[in-house]
């Protein structure tokens, strides 16, 4: 075969991969969004579910989703910060540093479920909290750590040498120069890193059955208390998420309108991820913006 | 060499783990001179250079041996306060690497960090530094635009300016016109001219027009050794040594 003949095979095989992927994303994201669309008015966002009725909506559920993700990341951004830090500024190589990074990189390819059990037995029992947000949270940051903690270290990796020794060069402490210069530089792939991560804090259910509960309270979206079991920020109640919801209402949901309401509260799912993706990002380029002048 | 030197290097050999790559240098630099190190690749002119900021000290596994004084103090003593050293010998790099902030952060970094609060002095400063490094009339109407935006010559400049901006009294250079186009190479060499006037500038060059032109004095470095060291129209004109006369003239390197 000439050399022409087999560039137009692998050019065509290649655009078609392209194309096959592209339309599954676009067939699963029309599918699901018709059929949530059929079900998703105000009403359905806003009110809470019905236990054996139809017509509930998933209220509480939606917040539970975005009040767990602000938590787990308050929990992990400023750990894995620090770890990645460590790791791509202080670590000296040798046999610790790599075992190190041998464990970050076990604890990201656990199971979900073995990490439920985790979370169960030690926060939700060991430590008292019960199936609250709070153990959801803790469970969630078993995830997300390490991911942060390797995305900090390669971001921070991949900042120009000549950028660190300019400042270094002119008699800044390894810290400052850290925080005033790599920092900065590496933003955009930090910011990137924790979108990713976050995808998974919204789509995770198996992690959160035994942590974070298979139930809300009805919210009092009036009280803002953080003590008080009906508010919404309390992070010491049970809180039921989007996606064990869906999980819950398909597998033993006693509603009539069980797959509608799991069609609705799927679409609501992968809009809110794509919001959020969409959020972040401009977030993103606006503090890099601050932060560099540009 | 007649006045007092401001640095005096005495027998220095450095290591990089078991390898050695500078072997006895003993150079000493003059006052308000520009110095030129010249050499081929990979001879340890870079690496000298360094030594004399200490910036080596950040590679893992380098060891140095001899003696290093700037003003007559020994910069590898244990008491050395390095943020003092490096603040007193500025440097500038092959590659122009301004911060990612903007033109006037660039310069007020190095003053704000080392605690100065006063916003009229910084802007007094700012301004001066810009001007010696000729580059004030080109940014003063966009000071707040980010430093990416200027051209490499301009960045190279700006990076000058951020060095006098802490009033070393020693520059060293690594390279600074290699990553550059004729015309800003023309422009920071006139620059290093003016400098020289109020600072001792040490500068390697891999090219020899330039240290001909640029330096009052130029050492000679081959495989980690000083060949040849004296001033530089004589070095040029008349070399001691056969194989600085070999390189000069372009018969290796």
């Amino acid at each position: 075969m000439n050399p022409k003949t087999t560039d137009r095979i692998a050019t065509f095989v290649l655009y078609t991969i392209a194309f096959l992927i592209v339309s599954v994303l676009f067939g699963l994201l029309a599918y699901i969004l018709y059929h949530g669309f059929q079900r998703i008015d105000l009403q359905f966002i806003t009110s809470p579910p019905e236990t054996m009725k139809a017509g509930g909506g998933i209220g509480p559920q939606l917040f539970n989703s975005l009040y767990l993700l602000v938590l787990t990341l308050i929990i992990t951004i400023p750990l894995g910060l620090g770890g990645g830090i460590y790791l791509a500024e202080y670590a000296p190589k040798n046999k610790v540093t790599d075992a190190i990074r041998l464990s970050i990189e076990v604890l990201s390819s656990l199971p979900s479920i073995v990490v439920g059990l985790f979370g169960l037995m030690v926060f939700v029992n060991v430590m008292g909290w019960g199936f609250s947000i709070l153990s959801g949270a803790c469970a969630l940051t078993v995830f997300n750590l390490p991911l942060l903690v390797r995305v900090v270290e390669e971001s921070l990796r991949s900042v120009p040498r000549e950028q660190k020794e300019a400042s270094l060069a002119m008699g800044i402490s390894h810290w400052t120069t850290i925080r005033k210069v790599l920092l900065p530089v590496a933003l955009p792939g930090i910011i990137t890193g924790t979108i990713l991560a976050s995808g998974r804090i919204f789509g995770e259910a198996a992690a959160l059955l035994f942590t974070a509960g298979m139930s809300s309270p009805d919210l009092n979206f009036s009280d803002w208390s953080f003590t008080t079991p009906v508010s919404p920020l309390n992070p010491f109640r049970p809180a039921e998420t989007l996606a064990v919801h869906i999980w819950k209402v398909n597998s033993e949901g006693l509603i009539p309108d069980a797959r509608a309401v799991a069609d609705g509260a799927s679409a609501i799912l992968v809009l809110t991820v794509l919001f959020f993706n969409l959020f972040a990002r401009w977030f993103g380029r606006w503090i890099y913006k601050r932060l560099t002048a540009s | 060499m007649q006045s007092t030197p401001v640095v005096e290097v005495k027998n220095l050999n450095l290591y990089y783990g078991l390898t050695q790559a500078l072997f006895n240098i003993n150079l000493s630099f003059e006052r308000n001179k520009a110095t030129a190190l010249i050499g081929p690749s990979g001879c340890g002119k870079s690496t000298f250079l360094r030594t004399l900021n200490r910036m080596n000290d950040l590679i893992p596994g380098v060891q140095i041996q001899g003696d290093i004084q700037v003003n007559g103090n020994n910069i590898y003593h244990s008491n050395t306060d390095i943020v003092h050293l490096r603040k007193n010998v500025g440097m500038v790099f092959q590659r122009p690497n301004p911060f990612p902030m903007s033109i006037y952060d660039n310069v007020a970094y190095g003053l704000r960090i080392h605690g100065l609060k006063d916003r009229k002095k910084i802007d007094q400063i700012v301004e001066q530094s810009l001007q010696k490094a000729a580059l004030w009339n080109e940014v003063k109407d966009r000071l707040h635009t980010p430093a990416k935006g200027l051209s490499g010559g301009q960045q190279q400049r700006l990076v000058i300016a951020r060095v006098l901006a802490v009033e070393p009294e020693i520059i060293l250079m690594d390279e600074p016109t290699s990553a550059l186009d004729p015309i800003s190479t023309a422009s920071v060499e006139e620059l290093i001219q003016e400098l020289k006037q109020n600072y001792t500038v040490i500068i390697v060059t891999h090219n020899m027009q330039q240290a001909a032109r640029a330096s009052d004095y130029t050492a000679f470095f081959l495989n980690g050794e000083v060949v040849e060291y004296g001033a530089t129209d004589l070095l040029f004109t008349s070399p001691k040594n056969k194989r600085t006369e070999d390189y000069i003239t372009g018969r290796f390197g």
